[in-house]
């Protein structure tokens, strides 16, 4: 093998993206296509009383105008899985009917023979609406809360008996966390190109799972998956944005039928706001007990976050909670309240996110408390197994990362008042917290193809969504195929090819990998099969486990020249290409849980194959059952903060990951990172704000919604564990793409307090809160 | 390659969509003389339907030189320089994050000025030498600060990357950048989601210190 994992090699799609070449999915143009845009409901409850389109008709280069009155009925969406398919709200289906739950939802889309004039006329369509009164604040109307039925028991979790155990608690801290709604805005809008030719259907679709796509349009507009196709090259950012599915890509295959043309349509940064989801908004009570060594005795963990009418999502603030610390007594709850706004949807780290801000905020406050060292406090409570479900981690070296990162940021010099330390006239906070992400993984599948030529290629409808899919899967194929990996192309997005996870819940490094590794080690198993049985090989004869693949050669163990290559013996036998596939059945999910695992969807090739590629098998026949699957880490912050302005700057930001074996250093540094300015962004400026009078979002473009940018950027220090998962797969890699934010936001908030002895519990930590 | 609707290529001889030979274009533009920029708007199809609502269908023809190649653009006034590029040379280089100017996705550089395409109507460019991430190599060799930017990972998922590497490019142009600290303040008006910036800053510096 050519020891090509872990490499920090350059992304193999770098030089495209560098130059303008990379295809975004608005960036096809089918003969004779028209532009879509969207008109998007004023109110936020009520419904359409007459929608008047004579004027927006008029508008020369109009070709069609769809509203629920002439638009085509769909069925009810099957599936509840983004890998499968999840329509984002399975209750309102795009332009059926006259009711609005929501402002910004959509009501109608024009087309027209230019981007101009589509978006001229959308705004000529007039709409005269009964309003009702919609309810949308969440802290007004807790009254109204109550237990999700949606991911059934593991939303409400107990353990021992928490209330008991508080009452007679020596020390104890009770506190309320809330964090805004915040928005994805990935910078790639959601966009899509449709385009039929008799019945066959072709997409381009700006989505992290091709698959789910596909089986929406198949099972909304009742068509033949053989009919369908749905490509996503390059995606430009998702977040979980692009997770579940949102109206845009199915009115733009409606429209497409309605004018029988193609049609593109590309959401607005605005229209972004209110019809491609958001992450909710959380208020979390947290209760701690311990007695005076700061031993837990108790951990309370109450979520109360939004829901829509139309459907139900639960931001799991409170899961990763059950298994973070050691402690008997344990209650977790999720409770929801519905309002008149968009359905929330997973955004990065969904629950995680938030939940670790308002535990490791809160853990933080009772160190102080006690007078403890936060990261003793933490040491102290160290889980060395998953006490919730009574499971063994299947690795877990949380302590090295404390330890690290603590030398890294300098833990050791600070002096642990608060509001002590000063550099010039800003006083310095330091703070950290515990990173925790779920170690997922589903069934995924692979094909692998070696041709005569000595290249190699792998298909897979996953996709990149910016992660390093692509990178990091050309460097497990070539090191399974013994090829360097300028000799492998990895072909990805689209939903012709063998079918493989969504692009969410950092489960595509895990899960594609090893079905992608099998394939290629299925077509070097035929390799040798063919090389020992042909009288013509030198290596006729020998015994097939003898022999190793490496540098595009098949060989003796520990003899090099007795051997040959993959071309000779390809051309030899007078074969263009050999080819394998693989599907790998693995779930580290919880089949109870509140994101249940796709099933993978059929793909029969693949399985009967996978029956006798002993990759497949061994990886298959491990007990993940025993095993509780999460990656770890540590957050350090140390932050500057001006007394008079109340400004906060963020000097120095270290994380340690303890994330399974790292496949590419570069890549994932640049991973976490991304992760950890997420987590700026929570902490310090980003936050959705509604009109009090009508709910409708007031944020919604990039000037108001504020995204952290480079003058905001700290000194990063990123180190990994890197020891390989012996649990999740051969490969021992683990997702890194959502741990990076979790701890984050706690560890700026905790430097905050450090800094000027002020506990702000609401996010954004904004200059007013400060001064 | 098939260019988008009302596009042609102005080193042609064909008949450009409103009916202009390109020895006709280039007649009217030499007779326009110092008016050049006012002159294809003269060059109007009144094809408003009656009684339809005001500006719904204006359309002109304007010359842009993109990365030294001339193109006739028979379009809609109301198009921004971002949409003519992207939607009608089809040239999807440059990309549209937000349309307002806020995210800088569309950066271009305009007489090696670092602009928001998205600001700017196309008709405002006549006269000017358009470069985009597409017309940054030269030949099959990268400009410095794309290799640099492939080699300090500084772009994930590459949307935003287009229009920092213009920036970027623009900002060797300004003579601003003394400290580390102006890179990051001058390079703020491209946003990267992915998080990129510590590495765009890292390329930047390569670049500089080459330079």
């Amino acid at each position: 093998m050519n020891d090509i994992l872990g490499k920090p090699i350059d992304r193999v799609d770098g030089k495209l993206k560098v130059s303008g070449g990379a295809t975004y999915s608005a960036e096809y143009f089918p003969k004779n296509m028209v532009y879509g845009v969207l008109v998007l409901s004023t109110i936020s409850k009520g419904r359409i009383r007459n929608i008047d389109t004579n004027q927006a008709e008029r508008v020369k280069g109009v070709v069609g105008i769809m509203t629920y009155k002439n638009s085509m009925s769909l069925h009810f969406p099957q599936g509840t899985d983004p890998g499968s398919g999840k329509y984002a709200e399975k209750d309102l289906l795009p332009l059926q009917n006259d009711r609005i739950y929501y402002d910004g939802q959509v009501i109608a889309a024009v087309m027209a023979e230019t981007f101009e004039k589509a978006e001229y006329a959308a705004k000529l369509v007039k709409v005269d609406y009964e309003t009702e009164s919609p309810i949308f604040d969440l802290k007004t109307n807790i009254s109204k809360s109550y237990k999700p039925s949606s991911g059934g028991s593991q939303l409400q979790l107990k353990r021992g008996d928490a209330d008991a155990a508080l009452q007679s608690a020596d020390v104890k801290m009770e506190q309320t966390y809330t964090t805004p709604v915040y928005h994805h805005n990935a910078m790639e809008p959601h966009a899509s190109v449709a385009e039929w030719n008799g019945d066959q259907l072709m997409v381009y679709d700006a989505t992290q799972a091709v698959s789910g796509v596909k089986s929406l349009l198949v099972s909304m507009l009742g068509l033949l998956p053989e009919k369908v196709k749905v490509v996503s090259l390059f995606i430009g950012g998702g977040f979980g944005s692009k997770g579940f599915t949102w109206p845009n890509p199915i009115v733009t295959v409606m429209a497409a039928k309605m004018v029988k043309r193609p049609v593109k349509l590309v959401l607005s940064r605005q229209q972004m706001f209110t019809t491609a989801g958001r992450r909710s908004e959380t208020i979390q009570k947290i209760a701690l007990a311990s007695n005076s060594s700061g031993k837990l005795t108790a951990i309370k963990h109450d979520t109360i976050s939004e829901s829509s009418f139309v459907d139900e999502f639960v931001e799991t603030a409170g899961l990763a909670t059950s298994m973070l610390y050691s402690c008997p007594n344990v209650e977790i709850s999720h409770s929801l309240v519905r309002l008149n706004k968009v359905t929330p949807c997973p955004t990065r780290a969904p629950g995680e996110a938030p939940g670790t801000y308002a535990i490791e905020a809160a853990m933080d406050e009772l160190a102080y408390q006690l007078k403890m060292d936060p990261i003793q406090l933490r040491l102290v409570n160290y889980a060395e197994m998953d006490e919730q479900r009574q499971k063994k981690f299947s690795s877990k070296n949380l302590k090295e990362c404390y330890q690290r990162g603590a030398d890294a940021i300098g833990w050791s010099q600070r002096s642990p008042e608060p509001k002590s330390m000063r550099e010039g006239n800003y006083l310095v906070g330091y703070g950290m917290a515990t990173a925790t992400y779920l170690a997922n993984r589903v069934a995924s599948a692979a094909k692998a193809t070696l041709y005569a030529d000595g290249h190699a290629e792998i298909l897979s409808a996953t996709q990149d969504i910016g992660t390093g899919t692509y990178t990091i899967m050309t460097q497990i194929a070539a090191e399974a195929l013994g090829l360097p990996v300028d000799r492998v192309t990895v072909k990805l997005g689209d939903s012709d090819y063998p079918r493989a996870a969504n692009s969410g819940g950092s489960q595509v490094t895990a899960s594609v990998g090893p079905p992608i590794r099998a394939a290629a080690l299925g077509v070097i198993a035929k390799l040798i099969s063919l090389a020992v049985s042909d009288t013509a090989s030198p290596l006729h004869g020998h015994k097939e486990e003898d022999i190793i693949a490496d540098n595009g050669r098949i060989y003796v163990k520990n003899h090099t020249d007795r051997g040959e290559s993959y071309t000779e013996l390809l051309n030899r036998k007078g074969l263009q290409k050999l080819e394998a596939q693989a599907k790998t059945n693995v779930s580290t999910r919880d089949p109870q849980g509140a994101n249940p695992a796709p099933t993978g969807g059929v793909d029969a090739a693949a399985e009967e194959e996978s029956k006798t590629n002993p990759a497949v098998q061994e990886d298959q026949n491990v007990d993940r059952k025993l095993y509780s699957f999460h990656s770890f880490g540590a957050q350090f912050v140390k932050v500057l903060v001006d007394p008079d302005l109340g400004t906060v700057k963020v000097d120095k930001a270290v994380a340690v990951m303890d994330v399974g074996k790292i496949l590419n250093l570069k890549t994932a540094k640049s991973q976490i990172m991304g992760g950890m300015i997420f987590g700026i962004g929570m902490a310090l400026l980003e936050g959705t704000a509604y009109d009090p009078n009508n709910g409708r979002v007031v944020t919604r473009d990039l000037a108001q919604y504020l995204v952290p940018v480079n003058a905001d950027m700290p000194q990063f220090d990123i180190q990994f564990i890197d020891k390989p998962d012996p649990y999740i797969s051969p490969i021992g890699a683990k997702g890194i793409g959502e741990i990076g934010i979790t701890g984050m936001t706690a560890a700026v908030v905790n430097a905050i307090y450090h800094a000027t002895g002020k506990r702000v519990r609401d996010l954004p930590v904004t200059l007013d809160k400060l001064i | 390659m098939e260019k988008g609707p009302g596009v042609s290529n102005t080193d042609d001889n064909d008949t450009s969509s409103n009916g202009t030979t390109r020895r006709g274009f280039l007649t009217q533009i030499t007779y326009a003389g110092a008016g050049l920029t006012l002159a294809p708007l003269l060059v109007r199809t009144k094809n408003i339907l009656p009684g339809a609502p005001p500006g719904s269908a204006e359309t002109s023809t304007i010359n842009l030189t993109v990365n030294g190649q001339k193109h006739a653009l028979n379009i809609d006034e109301r198009t921004t320089l971002l949409d003519a590029l992207r939607e009608n040379l089809q040239m999807t280089g440059t990309k549209k994050g937000c349309d307002h100017g806020q995210c800088g996705a569309c950066t271009v550089l305009i007489n090696g000025r670092r602009i928001n395409s998205c600001l700017t109507f196309a008709a405002m460019c006549q006269n000017s030498e358009i470069t985009t991430i597409e017309g940054l190599a030269k030949g099959d060799g990268l400009h410095p600060m794309q290799e640099a930017f492939i080699k300090h990972d500084a772009f994930q998922c590459g949307y935003c990357t287009p229009g920092q590497i213009c920036s970027a490019v623009g900002l060797m142009n300004e003579n601003h950048v003394h400290t580390d600290a102006d890179i990051h303040e001058l390079m703020s008006g491209n946003i990267c989601r992915c998080g990129a910036y510590q590495n765009i800053v890292d390329a930047i510096k390569e670049v500089k210190n080459i330079a």
